[in-house]
Order: structure tokens, then C-alpha cells, then sequence
């Protein structure tokens, strides 16, 4: 799967990112990494010249609720709709459900495993091939965690 | 296939007006190994490619950045194809040349795209040919392919451009190897990056010196660049647009491209796995199996 890993907002922090997007490599997939501080604007750019399947959202500055749901709703406005999205770093419990609600299929805070993300995007994959839908706009209710 | 033809018709005429997204999923299906197919009344190419090669960390994508502003300052639009090699043990690849490329995702003039070299059994030089013919007759005016050259394979991806700078850095000696393999005698222009670091001079002095032995008059102009603190790069620019590239260089991309053409179809050639194998068992011998390759 192709995937765009972007740190978006300020947040100058991308030992995590960097973990994923290496692992993640060595799990198969072409990751595209966009290297720090990138606007809400600038990620759906790269998504779509990219022609990414994925975007992996790492933020631990605590502005998630204002970046992640801007990311998802630019997504959707520019028809890249089937886009998934995921996201990991510090997300409070309590902001999770608003995160899935806005589309965002899975949350990986500290501690999770790398070998359970390349798990997610497996099934991610096997939905994709039954024309089930991973992106922002499926209000089909999956996701992983 | 039918399907194939007439969605890649409408995903054409969309990308032509003007749409990225389009373009975008277009270029995918190239890199996945689909015809394009333009109409037939297409003008041809237009645009000018940059080949952009060197070392690892001699700071291509950095320049690359500051090119990107040179031609946006002058209202020109440019599409970057940026070659990474893929990991031969997963087959996965990590794309980083976009984080160096600070101006790259502003703006509609410029358009970046990463490639891996992986999932293509002939290699990526017949989707990449493809590639440039779409961008240029989606207008793009400025295109760069940027490769990491440190071998054979990468100097027959970046013979598909008309223009080719080497970039090295200060102290690196990493030239020479660029001698062995052969990448010097196709570039256009040899960029010594990092002129702010010691050292810069001397290195642009011994390579100077050392093409100096060849024919002056159509070896390769040297010059001295720093892409981080952005001096050199109108110097750089103006050769660009106004070197020209000798006959006999033409000729040495050609027989590039041809080759790597020609290799591209021996791997993708649906019987070679089959000759590998009677090859292996004894029952065909290798003149036998040429002569079957090229039937």
C-alpha cells in the first residue's frame, strides 16, 4: 500500500513518525514521509499527488482536535474521500470517539506494537479488495481499536 | 482492457484541463505499467527534463527545493519525479526527498511525485518515459527526475533527461566512482554543493583538473553551489538554460536509453523465467536461449 506519514501542526517531535514509517517499510508497503510541521492544506496535497491509499497522522502536541478533523474534511472536499486515515502519538482517551467520528479508522498511542499496525492495514487491504471501504467518508462504523 | 482504454480517455481529458487528481491517479496506472495513450493530435513535447543524480547526502533534494523557487519566481510551473531505490528484502521502500523539500507543497505550480524502483520486473524506465510524456502534455513546462546515482541502474534512468547535473559534495571522492560508472561523461553540468563548507574549493579544483585531460571544450562546466544558504543557484540556473549538450554526449544517452529500454523488455518478457529455468536443467544452452529472447 502506498502511504503518506505527515507530522502535521507545531510539533517539532518525529522519532515516532519515523519508527512507523520505517517499519512499516519493512512490512512492504512505500511510505512517503513528509518531514515536520506540514499544514492541513499541504498534506492533502501530498496525499493526492501522491495518489496515496493511507495517510498515517502523528501528532503529540495535543492539536489533533483541531488538525485531524481539518485533514479529513480537506480530504473529502478534494474526492479523495476513499483516503484512510490513522493516527498515532498522544491522544487522550477522551478525544478517540470524536477522532473516529470524523473518520479516522485507528488510534496507536505509546506502547502499541508495530507489527499490530501492519496487522490493521493487512485487513485494511482485505477490505479494500471485498470493495469494502476504509477511507474518511464510509459510515459503514469499522475500525481497528 | 476496453475499460482500461476509455477510463484512462476521460481520466486524460480531466488531467489536461487542469486536474490534479487526475493526473495523479493517471501517473499511477503508468507506474503500474499501462500504455498511454495520447490523442493523436497531441502536439509534440514541450517541456525540458532535468536529470538531477550524485552520491547520497550530497544534498540533491535540497537543491531540487531551491530550483523549484527559481522557476516559481518566474511564474513557471515544474513536476518533480523523485526515485528512491526499494528495500530488495521486503520490497517496501521509505520516500523521503519531499522532507528536504521545503518549497515543494505550496502552491499549483509545482507537483511532486516519489517513485520506488520496486514492483517493476523490467525497471522503471518505460513507465518513466510515459510518466514525462503526461506531464508535458499536461503542461507541465519544467521537469526534474531526480535519482540517487550511485550505479549502473540509475545512470540509465537519468539518460531519460535532456539535461543532467551530477551534484557531489566537498571531500567526498565519490566522483571517481561517478567516473567508473560512467555517470560524468553524461552530465551536462557538475555541481559541487555545500560551497560553504571547506574543502568545496579544492574539490571543484581537482575535478576541473581532472576532465581537463578529455576534450575542455565539451567536457562538463564545474560550479560551485550552496543549495542551504541558496547562493549559486542563478549561476547554476543560467547554465542550465544555456548549455548544450554535444553530439557525442546525445549519442551515449541514446545508446542509455536504448539499452535500458531493451533490458526493460527482456525482464518483463513472459517467457524469461521459463528460460531461466532450462537453462538451469541443461536443456537449452545460453546461445539457444538469445536466440529464443529475441524472437
Amino acid at each position: 500500500m502506498k502511504i503518506v506519514m505527515a507530522k502535521p501542526g507545531l510539533d517539532g517531535h518525529d522519532r515516532g513518525a519515523k519508527v512507523i514509517a520505517r517499519s512499516l517499510r519493512d512490512g512492504g508497503h512505500e511510505v512517503v514521509y513528509t518531514g515536520l510541521r506540514r499544514t492541513p492544506e499541504e498534506i492533502s496535497r501530498i496525499v493526492m499527488d501522491e495518489d496515496a491509499k493511507a495517510l498515517g497522522l502523528s501528532t503529540l502536541s495535543g492539536a489533533h482536535d483541531v488538525l485531524v478533523p481539518r485533514i479529513c474534511e480537506l480530504l473529502r472536499e478534494t474526492g479523495m474521500g476513499h483516503v484512510m486515515v490513522f493516527l498515532g502519538g498522544i491522544i487522550p482517551e477522551r478525544d478517540h470517539e470524536s477522532m473516529l467520528s470524523n473518520g479516522v479508522r485507528a488510534i496507536f498511542g505509546p506502547g502499541s506494537r508495530t507489527d499490530e499496525i501492519l496487522l490493521f492495514l493487512d485487513e485494511a487491504s482485505s477490505r479494500v479488495d471485498s470493495g469494502a471501504p476504509i477511507g474518511v467518508v464510509g459510515e459503514d462504523g469499522w475500525h481497528w481499536n | 482492457m476496453a475499460l482500461e482504454l476509455i477510463d484512462q480517455e476521460v481520466l486524460l481529458r480531466s488531467a489536461f484541463n487542469g486536474n490534479r487528481r487526475e493526473l495523479s491517479r493517471l501517473l499511477t496506472h503508468l507506474e503500474k505499467g499501462m500504455k498511454l495513450n495520447l490523442p493523436e493530435n497531441a502536439p509534440p513535447r514541450k517541456s525540458t527534463v532535468l536529470g538531477i543524480t550524485g552520491p547520497p547526502g550530497v544534498g540533491k533534494s535540497t537543491l531540487i527545493g531551491r530550483i523549484i523557487n527559481y522557476w516559481k519566481e518566474r511564474n513557471q510551473n515544474v513536476a518533480v519525479l523523485a526515485i528512491d531505490p526499494s528495500s530488495p528484502r521486503s520490497g517496501g521502500a521509505l520516500l523521503g526527498d519531499r522532507v528536504r523539500m521545503d518549497s515543494a507543497d505550496s502552491g499549483d505550480l509545482v507537483f511532486v511525485r516519489s517513485l520506488s524502483t520496486g514492483g517493476h520486473p523490467g525497471g522503471i524506465s518505460s513507465s518513466l518515459i510515459s510518466m514525462i510524456d503526461l506531464l508535458s502534455y499536461c503542461g507541465w513546462e519544467n521537469i526534474v527526475i531526480e535519482t540517487v546515482g550511485s550505479g549502473q541502474s540509475e545512470i540509465k534512468i537519468v539518460a531519460f533527461a535532456d539535461k543532467i547535473l551530477l551534484v557531489d559534495g566537498p571531500d567526498r571522492g565519490d566522483i571517481i566512482q561517478a567516473e567508473k560508472a560512467g555517470i560524468i561523461e553524461l552530465a551536462d553540468i557538475v555541481v559541487i554543493n555545500k560551497s560553504d563548507l571547506p574543502g568545496s574549493t579544492n574539490a571543484a579544483e581537482s575535478i576541473r583538473s581532472s576532465l581537463s585531460f578529455g576534450d575542455v571544450k565539451s567536457s562538463p562546466e564545474v560550479i560551485l553551489v550552496s543549495a542551504q544558504k541558496n547562493e549559486g543557484i542563478e549561476e547554476m540556473m543560467n547554465l542550465v538554460e544555456n548549455c548544450h549538450t554535444p553530439d557525442w554526449r546525445e549519442r551515449i544517452k541514446l545508446k542509455e536509453r536504448l539499452i535500458s529500454l531493451w533490458d526493460s523488455r527482456l525482464l518483463s518478457s513472459p517467457e524469461f523465467n521459463r528460460i531461466i529455468g532450462d537453462l538451469q536443467t541443461g536443456s537449452i544452452s545460453l546461445d539457444d536461449a538469445l536466440d529464443e529472447l529475441a524472437r
